[in-house]
């Protein structure tokens, strides 16, 4: 098996961690915002509920929520009606937004009262406290933790394999069961890029925010 | 007519009664100084007077207008509560700029949020900013209109939140300790601003720990002590003939610490 065929059939595999990986980003950013505040609620049923779902969430391990996302909708309705790609995204997308959530929500309230109250006295609504001066100050506060769990989604996406999607490792691993060895080393040196590239990103939005200080 | 008049106001957290009926009154362009010991209710008072806390009991009436009453108890919306905000204007002990925006920009955003409301009537962006930038200059800092609160020191900062509360003309400029968090060498130029505005007929009140500067400035002293206004009247009343024994015993006790 030559190297351009072993490439073709890889990027088959890296087509779906790529997908996976984006759509998750895509979608978890604004729901685990969403989440965040209804774990801040003042109404606090709605606190406890939210809370006691991310703690759901986030003890029970991903591997296991992908695989019943699978299989339960469609064992109770008769028919399956997630497809395999759309288990995988809704299993991540609620994983991936509970951990977000928890950051955002650290990030949140780790901003010094004196901001909203200086925006409150300016005459600001609520909305533009958050958006006018709040949001900017969390996004700085939570980048390097927001980074440690966009690099971990990279390496979670191989967790579909689990219901028979072939992403890259599961596409590497194949040659391996024929005793070629090598794509598993293209594989990682592929992981490594991907990562590297965040890093660099990252980085890049770092510095861009290093003009002032919270 | 005075421009606020305060009647009665009270306030707890939870069981604990921090202001206990607070009256007093003041004039259009009159500075009053509030000194008091630590948990004496000064802060809360400016908290009240600004709708950053609700007070349970009492009335606030700025320019003939009742924006507070306990007695007409109807829960105010928030649109309520914000223009009534406007009336006053609070800089904070710990100045609270924004740190991701310039100096002129922490100047302007709330004016330009409140500009756009008015759609087409509202101030443009350009006249904001020329507005600001006079306001800038009045403090001594038009040079740092592009710099970030980062950069520069607390008395500078301090100058610029008092920049940005007068960004919104308020009635009355309340300060809550402006100087406390300021090593000495950099307190006498955020005095020397309030001095200022003092003398193009601010009004404001001053929550201060400096005594000089309280007697120098102001038209009127109140000596708050476990939430009641302990002693009223001039500097000179208040600091050379101060009736109260509480009084009399805070002073000492200032002095002490000064020598
Ligand atoms: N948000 C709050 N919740 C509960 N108690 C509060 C709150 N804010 C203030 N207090 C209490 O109210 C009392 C008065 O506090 P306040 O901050 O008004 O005093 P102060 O005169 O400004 O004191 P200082 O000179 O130390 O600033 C204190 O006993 C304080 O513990
Ligand atoms: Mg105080």
């Amino acid at each position: 098996m030559g190297f351009w065929e072993v490439t073709l059939s890889l990027i088959g595999g890296l087509k779906y961690t790529c997908l996976i990986f984006a759509l998750t980003l895509l979608l978890a950013l604004p729901l685990g915002l969403v989440i965040a505040f209804g774990s801040m609620s003042k109404f606090k049923p709605l606190a406890y509920l939210v809370k006691t779902f991310v703690w759901i969430i986030r003890g029970v391990p991903l591997m296991l929520q992908v695989i019943i996302f699978f299989y339960v909708p469609g064992f109770l309705l008769g028919h399956p009606i997630l497809s395999r790609f759309s288990s995988v995204i809704a299993a991540f997308v609620i994983n991936y937004a509970c951990y977000f959530s928890e950051i955002y929500r650290g990030g949140i309230e780790s901003i010094a009262k004196g901001q909203y109250e200086a925006g409150q006295v300016l005459g600001m609504t609520k909305t533009e406290i958050f958006f006018k001066v709040i949001l900017m100050q969390v996004v700085k506060r939570i980048l390097a933790p927001m980074s440690n769990e966009v690099i971990t989604l990279v390496k979670d996406t191989a967790l579909a394999r689990v219901i028979l999607i072939v992403e890259v490792i599961q596409a590497a691993q194949n040659y391996a069961g024929y005793g070629l060895m090598w794509p598993l080393f293209y594989t990682a040196v592929f992981y490594l890029a991907f990562v590297g590239i965040l890093t660099l990103i990252f980085g890049y939005f770092e510095k861009k925010l290093s003009y002032y200080k919270v | 007519m005075p421009i606020l008049e305060v009647k009665n106001l009270c306030k707890c957290f939870g069981k604990n009664e921090v202001l206990k009926g607070i009256s007093f009154s003041l004039k259009k362009g009159e500075v009053l100084s509030i000194i008091g010991s630590s948990g004496s209710g000064k802060t809360t008072l400016l908290r009240c007077l600004n709708f950053i806390e609700t007070a349970e009991a009492g009335q606030i009436t700025v320019d003939g207008k009742l924006l507070f009453d306990s007695n007409v108890c109807k829960k105010q919306s928030d649109k309520e509560i914000r223009e009534k905000r406007l009336h006053f204007g609070l800089v904070f002990q710990s100045f609270n700029l924004f740190p991701q925006y310039t100096v002129l920009k922490n100047i302007t955003l709330a004016k330009e949020l409140l500009e756009a409301k008015k759609g087409n009537d509202g101030l443009s962006k350009a006249q904001i900013e020329a507005q600001a930038k006079k306001l800038l200059d009045r403090v001594g800092l038009l040079e740092k209109a592009s710099s970030y609160p980062c950069e520069l020191s607390g008395g500078q900062q301090q100058r610029v939140a008092i920049a940005r509360a007068l960004a919104l003309s308020p009635d009355i400029l309340c300060f809550d300790e402006p100087t406390s968090a300021l090593d000495p060498e950099l307190t006498g130029e955020v005095l020397k601003v309030i001095k200022e505005l003092k003398d193009v007929g601010t009004t404001m009140i001053i929550v201060t720990h400096e005594m000089g500067f309280a007697k120098n400035v102001s038209d009127k002293i109140i000596f708050m002590a476990d939430g009641i206004i302990e002693e009223m009247g001039t500097p000179e009343q208040v600091f050379e003939h101060p009736k109260s024994e509480k009084t009399k015993a805070f002073f000492e006790k200032s002095f002490e610490n000064i020598v």
